[in-house]
This record gives C-alpha cells, structure tokens and sequence, in this order.
C-alpha cells in the first residue's frame, strides 16, 4: 500500500477485464432466465427461480470483487499459503460431511445454499503455486522444483478425484501451462498432446495397427536422422513410452475409469450410436445450438432449451441457449469475449512486475481456459460429457464467485502492478 | 526480461488455436449443416389431428339411427412409466397379463419417448372405471375420440359401417386419409362418405422433452380447426324399420317401402340383419369374421343385390305395356283352358279360370292370360318379332328393370332383362318367336329383379305411371339440401288411363272375397297388392307379395320377399299389410296373434353346404333356377 492510495485501486483496476467480466455475468443472467422461462409466471426478481437466485450471486459476486479490491495486496501472497490449506481442510471435508449431488460428493450444505470446495481450491492453488514458483524457479534439469510444483498441484487433485469430480480435477491439468511459461520444458506439452492422441488412437485402433504404425513411423524417422546420433537414444525410449502407454490405456480405460466416463468417450468417439442413453445430451445439446442457425431463434424464442430437450440447461450445458437463440452470431461473440479476456489476462499477467503476480495471472488464464475449451468442447461434441461449468455465465454461485475471486484478486495485484510485494 | 518471455506466444497461440476450433465446430453446426434444425423441430412440433365428429344420420322423424359416441384410446410414454400393479391395471382394463406385456413391448419397441397407442377405443365405461386410478399409473394418459353408436341396433345394411382406412385407400386419395382415419367402407357410410367425414383439422403443438403441450407453434398460424361432418336425415321412418326387423326375425329376405310421391324409401330390411354396434369398437374384427361366415350372409345386402325371378308379379307390367301398345283393351277377354298352348307344348296354369278380363286376370293371376297376351307383344304386333321383342324389352325397362335404380347405396345389382340380341345368339339366328321365351310373360326365365326395382315397380303403379329414383337419404345437411337426381321425375311411358283396370285388380287380391291375399285385407284401408310364389329349386318356394296403399292417394309401396317361405299370401303378403298398416295408421288393428304368428316363425332354411359363403363373400341367388306358380 506504499504508492497507491486506496481511493485510486478502482481507478487502476484494468476496466477492459472489468466490463468483459461484467458483459459475460449479464449474457449468463439473460441466458438462464431463457432457459428456464415460463411465460405463465415470468418474475424477473422471483427468488425461487435458477435466474432470481443468479441475480443474487451476481450481486454478491460484485460485492465480493468489490471486497477483493479493497483487501490489501500483501494478503493474496502471505496468506496463500493458509488459503490452501484451509481450502485442503475442506476437500478432506467434504469427503465426510459433504452432499452428494450426481455422483460427486462435492459441496457442503450451508443452509440453503451448497459450498464447492472445489471452487475455492482453484484460486488457492493458484496463488500458492505463485508464491511457490516466486521464490524458486524451474530450470530444465531441476526436478526437484518440478516435482514440488507438480505436488502443491497434484494434492486437491486426488482429494477432488476422490469425490470424484473429474472435471473439476481435469482444470487443475491446465495449470501445466503455468509450469510452461515458467520454464517447464515444452516436451511435457508435446507429450502431453501426443499421449491424448495416443489414447485416443488406442481405443479407436487395435493395439497392434497401432504398434506396427508407430514401430514403422519410427523406423522412418530414423533412417532420416542417421547423421544425428544424439537423437537417437531418446526417439527409442519414447517409443518404448508409447507403446506402454497404449498397452496403459486399457488398463486406465477399464479400471480407472467410471463406466459413464467410458461410455461418454465412447459416444464422442463414435463408437456407440446411443442417442437415447449416454449420447443423448450430446446429441440435444448440438441439437439446440445447431437449430439457431446464424442469427438465432431470438430471445425466450427458443425451445429445445426450454422445453427441457438439453439437460443441465442453466449450469453446464447453459451455452445451448446462446447457441439457440442467439445463433452463429451470438455464440460468436461469446466466444470472442472469452478469447478476448484470456489474452487480456496473459497481457496483464506479462505486465507484472512481480513473478508472483504473473504466475498467479497465468494460473488464472489457464483454469479459465480449461474451463472454456472443455464446456465448450463439451456442449458441441468435441470432447466427453465433462460436468464443468462455463465461467461466469453458468448458473451455481460456488463457481460465479470461484471465478470472481479468482479473476479480482488477479485485477487486485495488477492494480498494484507497480508496487513491490 | 524473463527468459521465457517468448513462451507466452506458444500459450496465446493455444488459446486462439483452441476459439478457433470451437468457431470452425459452431460454423459447422450452425450454419453449414442443417439437419440440427430439423431434428429441432421433430423434437418440439407435434401435428396433432383433431378428428372432426362424423355427421349424425337421423330417421325421417328426426329420430337418430346413428350418432357418435365418446371413446378413449389409452396411450403410453414408456420411459415416464414407473413401476405399478400390473394385476390391477390389467383388471381395470379388462386385458390379460400377455395382452399387458404385448402391447408394452410393442410401445417400448415404437419409442421410448413418443406416446403410442396402447390399447385402442376403451368404451366410456371401461375407461370411467380406470380413469379413478389413472394416477396410479405414471406415463399413461388417454386421448378421446369418438366412433359410430346405433341406439336402436337397426338398419345395419342401410347404414353401413366405418373402418379404419388402409394403405391402399391411403395412396389412392392421394394424401387426403392418413393412418388412423375411419372412412366408410358400406352402406350410407359409404356412398356419403364426403359429407359425412367432415374436415380434419390440425393443431401444430410444441411439446417438452416429456411429450407435455406447450403452447401453439407461432401462435396457432398453421392451425387449423375440425369442421364436423354434414347431419343427413334419411327417409327411413324408425317405427316402420323397426317392425319390419322384428317380422323378419329368422328369415330371409327384404323388405322395401317407398313413399310413391318422392322415392323415399320409408323401410330397407335386409334379413339377417345384424346389430350395427358389432361393427364398432375393439371386437370388430372377430365380430366381422363371424359375420361373414355366417351361412345366412347377414353381409349381403339383398334388397338391392339379391336377383330373383319377379314371378306372378311381373303380370302388371305386361298387362300395363300390353295396353300402352294397344294390343290388348281393359276389355280384352281370353279363355283359360287351364293353359296357354304354343307349338305343342302347354305352358300350364293352376286351375281353368275360363273367360277372363284384365282385371280378373290380375286379380287370379291367370298364366294363360299373360301367354296370349305376350305373344300378341311379340309375334303379332306388325313387325318382326326381334324388333317387336326389342320395343316390349325397352318399355319394360322404362319400370327400371334390368338397369340401376342408382339408389344412393354402393353395389346395387342391375338385374337382369335380356335384350332382342341375346335371345338371337341364343337361338342362333332372328327367326325365334314367342314361343321360346313364353315364360317372360308370367315373371320367369331370364329376369332377375332387386326387391327394390319390385318396390319400385309398385311405386310406379301407385303413381300411375311415373316414380322418382328411390332413395335412402332426404335432407343433407342444416339446410336440408336433396340431390337433384332424386327430384327428378321418370315417366315409364304408359298412359294413366290404362292403369285403372290392373289396379282394380290388384284391390281385388287383397279386398274381395277369394282374393289370393285376403287374410292380409287391412280394416279402413285399401291396399292393392299382387302375390307371387316363386319356386326354387333348391329348396321351398320363395314367398313374395307387392302392395301399395291406399289406393286413392297413395303413401305407401312395398315389396317383400321371405325366401324359402312358400306361398305370397302366406308370410310376404301379412308381413307387408302389417307394415302398410303401421305406417298409414300408426298402429295395428288386428290382433296381436297375427303379428306373433309371424314373428315366432323361423322360416331360415337347414344350412347347406352350398350356403357355405364363398370366398369373395358374393352370392348369386338371384340366378337360381326358378319356376312360377301364381
């Protein structure tokens, strides 16, 4: 707080984050209330509705950034780590005590509303993460740093993943990317990439097309590359990798994975036709967005949404009625809106001055990413059913004030990018 | 700088890589392929068909013979079903357990998520008693609709019945019936088919996920509403249908009444009848099947199919077309010897009546008569006999003989007068005479005759000389609308006057002392009839009396045939002075033994084996070999 006085933090919060953020909390507010409208008691304010209750979370969510905005910058890093903590505690937590909504042991009941632990998990992580990497840095060789790192990472992963929310947990992969800026080797995201092709590969082949495509490909690559011995050793080993891995994936296909998960992979994949069971929000959900054709059904015109066709319509499955009544157009600018708050928040993160500020920037861009490619991915088709909300367009009030925090504190510290924590 | 610096364009670049794959997808989906719309609009618009209410068809006293009945045709959704007692399901419904499991499996197989039919017309009752427990039994709702109800069971062959189209009607009406509609396949049904049906109107409905209504798709623009088929009021008269049912109980046979001054017909017996409501609802099928092998073929509507020799009673069109040609006079005067002899053969008659005049040759139905009489038509009418046969063919036919009378019924029989060059053929060459077809001249041979051109017959008689189409259907609509075919008027072209002397004969029958149908004579009322006794070969004589009354003014004419019965004045002959009687005066004067006499006899002949039907349900009695006594 040495050079900014209070009364100027408003005035050096980043207003584009500011009004994007805003811009995406209205187009969800306008969507739920289409998606669960009904003409015959259509209350704008009726608090027993998904869209009465969302004007509340937005109104606090509003409050609660106002609140961050004023906290003093120090906070976010001294305390990071009793944030994780606490948010640990309340993993373990939930696991005792917590409500069991669709299979996902993942929110505790406070009155008439749930808590996410998951939720806040996200931020915590981030900024202990932040305060982790700005004290030490990830230099190729340092495995250590990477193994730590990857620990204060991998621990609410397998306390989510033991609710189990998958979806949840598969956010926190993305911070992958906060190792990469941060000096993590690019082969993690190479291999990263090709081991998702790999599995993909692997269910859809059999396993010895497979090999012998990899084993020939290979052998192709290395007939190329007789001049340069250096490469050779690690071409084999990683084809070694491959090939465990592709004989792994049965192995996690059927052992790790919940027969939903399989199922749904299965549907995407194409390679079950089931249009009535677990291919059927899939299929309802293209269906709708689909149906808006370029410029939309119009508002409240919409009926697959409505007419309760997409399950999960105002939570995860909230962008078929952007899709629907608002059409090619519509989804469009949502999009745009998102794209255009990532790199404003990657802008924002490689304008710090701080290493903590930035990591803890990336961090943010990341999980917000995540969650947009996959909710996305998700109600077009493009990847499994995966339930993870779209941020701040999503009915819950866990996950509108998760990302709120999550993207204030970030304008909190990048109001005070000048300073020094 | 941080080293790393440049790493942020890789992540930027994954994150525009990843936006711009999303907006390739949406691209794809949104704007490129369109079968998402469609399936959109499968998914929310139901076209419901609202099944207009088929026309009412009411007797001449505005008395229903038909009207329209309320039934429920249950529907399932299976994946809304949640488990229930199937036991008491199956008890209300009044369905077996195998029955339950069929027609489950068969929604489950159509969809899981579309209503389908599960068990179809639940009667008001059945379904009154379910409907209580309807709540108990998620995912099943009942649609109404409505089907035909006879309160009188009478008339069946009149009336006809409705079915449920079939794929051939379906591609022939050009898209006009679709699965499910109903259209009338017999009878009055039938022929008005077209007013009767009414218009099918649609709604356009948008449904949730559950199949629930949700409102009209844009406000109800594309619906449309069911306009309820045109009321028809018949000619029947319901009393006069009914007592003629009830006479007719255990025989076979016909009854036509026609009202001589518009060609209503005022009674349509067919016997067997059956009970129309067998027609309708689930058991049709089965109920069909019994119909159509049943050996009597209550199916055969034999007022207007069933072809019999005319008999004793085609003398009056003969004495009547004999006069017009001026061949004979009122006085003209044969002697019977007991016989008219041509060549060297006799063409018998039943007793030797002596001199007769036209009128007692009426009145005792004398053959000998009508043998001089035919053969002056036809050898002696100064010309060739071919040409002299074809002008005596061509006036009988002016009575509607051997042609449609186009009653508004489909599958009229035309019956059959065979024409100058069919006895040519048949006798290779044009020198035949009289002689080789006498029997014409007393109503046997080569004539077969509906029971309605009988009827008709004495409508024209009734009129002197002219009749008007008969017909079933009087007043169409509110606004009472008639065919123009039907006001028509058809002179058969014989003159008034030489009607006189055939109707005083015909009164004598019924009214003098020693006429042949005496018994039948109706107290304060002049009936004028003929008896015919039609011999069969195959079995007892064929019973048939014409009539009409009164003989001033006439409001009544009636033919009746009860095969297999015997003499005319026996059964036909009471049968038709009862109806006469009921119909003039409303009630029966005589005593009630002589209507019971009647209706306690069964007159239905021992089944054979040649009753048994044939395959295509057509029967061909009207060509049974016949000889004619009077």
């Amino acid at each position: 707080m040495s050079n900014v006085r209070p009364r100027n933090i408003f005035f050096n919060v980043d207003r584009v984050s500011l009004y994007i953020f805003l811009a995406l909390c209205l187009i969800g507010w306008i969507n739920i209330y289409a998606a669960v409208y009904d003409p015959e008691k259509a209350n704008a304010f009726d608090l027993g509705t998904n869209y009465g209750k969302q004007l509340i979370f937005i109104i606090t969510a509003c409050l609660l950034g106002t609140f961050i905005l004023l906290l003093d910058v120090k906070i976010f890093s001294t305390f990071s780590p009793l944030f994780y903590l606490v948010s640990l505690f309340l993993l373990m937590l939930v696991l005792v005590i917590g409500r069991n909504v669709g299979g996902n042991q993942a929110w505790i009941p406070i009155g008439s509303f749930r808590l996410q632990p998951s939720e806040f998990a996200k931020f915590s992580t981030c900024l202990v993460l932040a305060q982790y990497l700005s004290t030490s840095t990830i230099k190729n060789k340092s495995w250590k740093t990477t193994l730590q790192a990857g620990a204060i990472i991998g621990i609410p992963v397998v306390l989510i993943l033991m609710q189990p929310d998958v979806g949840s947990a598969l956010t926190f992969a993305s911070l992958i990317f906060v190792l990469y800026r941060e000096g993590l080797s690019g082969y993690f995201l190479i291999f990263g990439f090709l081991g998702i092709v790999l599995f993909i590969l692997s269910l859809l082949l059999s396993k010895l097309i497979l090999i012998s495509g990899i084993v020939l490909l290979i052998g192709l690559i290395l007939t190329q590359l007789r001049n340069r011995k250096q490469w050779i050793r690690p071409i084999i080993l990683s084809t070694i990798g491959s090939i465990l891995f592709i004989f792994s994936v049965d192995f996690t296909y059927n052992n790790i994975l919940k027969p939903h998960h399989r199922n749904r992979i299965d549907v995407l994949l194409g390679k079950v036709e089931d249009l009535r069971g677990e291919g059927y929000n899939v299929n309802q959900s293209k269906i709708a967005i689909g149906s808006g054709r370029i410029f939309g059904k119009g508002f409240l015109q919409g009926t697959q949404t409505k007419y309760d066709f997409v399950p999960e319509q105002s939570t995860d499955f909230i962008f078929c009625t952007v899709g629907e009544e608002w059409g090619f157009i519509g989804s469009i600018v949502v999009v745009g809106l998102y794209l255009f708050l990532l790199l404003r928040i990657i802008f924002i993160a490689e304008r710090q001055r701080s290493t903590f500020s930035r990591v803890y920037g990336y961090g943010v861009a990341s999980i917000l990413f995540c969650h947009f490619a996959l909710n996305l991915g998700m109600t077009m088709g493009l990847v499994p059913v995966i339930g993870i909300p779209l941020p701040f367009i999503s009915y819950g009030g866990s996950s509108l004030w998760g990302f709120t925090v999550l993207l204030f504190i970030l304008l909190r510290l990048d109001a005070n990018r000048m300073g020094i924590i | 700088m941080n080293p790393f610096f440049a790493r942020r364009y890789v992540i930027q670049g994954i994150f525009i890589a990843a936006a711009i794959i999303i907006i390739v997808r949406l691209f794809y989906l949104q704007v490129i392929n369109d079968k998402y719309l469609l399936s959109a609009n499968n998914n929310v618009l139901r076209r419901i068909t609202i099944y207009p209410a088929r026309g009412v068809i009411l007797d001449r006293n505005n008395k229903i013979l038909v009207q329209n009945e309320p039934v429920y045709d249950l529907m399932v959704i299976p994946r809304e079903v949640k488990p229930f007692d199937t036991l008491e399901f199956c008890r209300l419904l009044e369905i077996t357990k195998a029955r339950f499991d069929k027609q489950f499996k068969k929604a489950r197989n159509q969809s899981i998520y579309r209503a389908s039919v599960f068990e179809k017309q639940l009667s008001a009752r059945v379904f009154a008693a379910f409907q209580e427990k309807l709540y108990q039994f998620p995912g099943f709702y009942a649609q109404n609709r409505t089907v035909r109800y006879y309160p009188d069971s009478l008339a069946a062959q009149f009336l006809g019945y409705i079915g449920e189209v079939n794929d051939k009607i379906i591609e022939k009406s050009n898209g006009f019936y679709s699965k499910g509609d109903y259209i009338g396949i017999s009878g009055v049904e039938r022929s008005y088919e077209d007013l009767l049906r009414g218009q099918r109107g649609v709604q356009n409905l948008m449904v949730d996920a559950f199949s629930r209504p949700k409102g009209h798709f844009a406000d109800g623009k594309y619906d449309t509403l069911a306009v309820s088929g045109e009321g028809l009021q018949s000619s029947l008269d319901l009393e006069l249908q009914r007592l003629g049912e009830e006479l007719m109980r255990n025989k076979i046979g016909s009854i036509v009444a026609i009202e001589p001054s518009s060609g209503e017909i005022l009674a349509f017996v067919s016997s067997p009848s059956y009970d129309p409501n067998l027609m309708v609802g689930r058991q049709r099928g089965n109920n069909y099947m019994k119909l159509l092998n049943n050996p009597y073929k209550p199916m055969f509507i034999r007022p207007i199919q069933a072809e019999y020799p005319p008999g004793s009673i085609f003398k009056v069109i003969n004495a009547l077309v004999a006069q017009q040609f001026g061949l004979i006079t009122n006085s003209t005067t044969y002697v019977c010897g007991g016989g008219y002899r041509y060549g060297n053969r006799v063409m018998g008659c039943t007793h030797v009546h002596g001199p007769m005049n036209l009128t007692q040759s009426i009145q005792y139905s004398c053959n000998t008569y009508y043998g001089y009489t035919f053969n002056k038509m036809i050898d002696h009418a100064g010309m060739k006999t071919v040409k002299a046969y074809q002008r005596w063919q061509e006036a009988v036919a002016q009575f509607g003989i051997g042609s449609k009378l186009n009653i508004d019924l489909p599958n009229e029989r035309k019956g059959l007068l065979p024409t100058a060059d069919y006895y040519t053929k048949r006798w290779g060459g044009e020198t035949w005479s009289s002689g080789f077809n006498i029997s014409l001249s007393i109503g046997q041979g080569e004539l077969g005759i509906t029971p309605l051109q009988m009827a008709n017959v004495m409508a024209i008689v009734a009129n002197r000389g002219y009749y008007y189409n008969p017909h079933l259907i009087k007043a169409i609509g509110t606004k009472k609308i008639i065919k123009p075919e039907y006001t028509k008027r058809n002179n058969v072209g014989i003159d008034r006057k030489y009607f006189d002397a055939v109707i005083e004969g015909m009164s004598r029958v019924v009214n003098q002392p020693g006429g042949t149908a005496v018994y039948s004579k109706i107290p304060d009322i002049e009936m004028c009839g003929k008896t015919g006794t039609v011999q069969n070969p195959h079995g007892a004589d064929h019973s048939v009396f014409v009539a009409f009354a009164p003989r001033v003014n006439p409001k009544i004419a009636i033919a009746v045939v009860v095969e297999n019965s015997g003499f005319g004045a026996t059964w036909s002959a009471p049968i038709a002075s009862l109806l006469v009687e009921k119909y003039l005066k409303d009630s029966i004067s005589r005593p009630p033994a002589y209507k019971t006499r009647i209706t306690q006899a069964s007159l239905l002949p021992a089944v054979k084996q040649k009753l048994q039907p044939k395959p295509t349900g057509k029967v061909d009695s009207g060509k049974i070999k016949t000889t004619v006594k009077p």
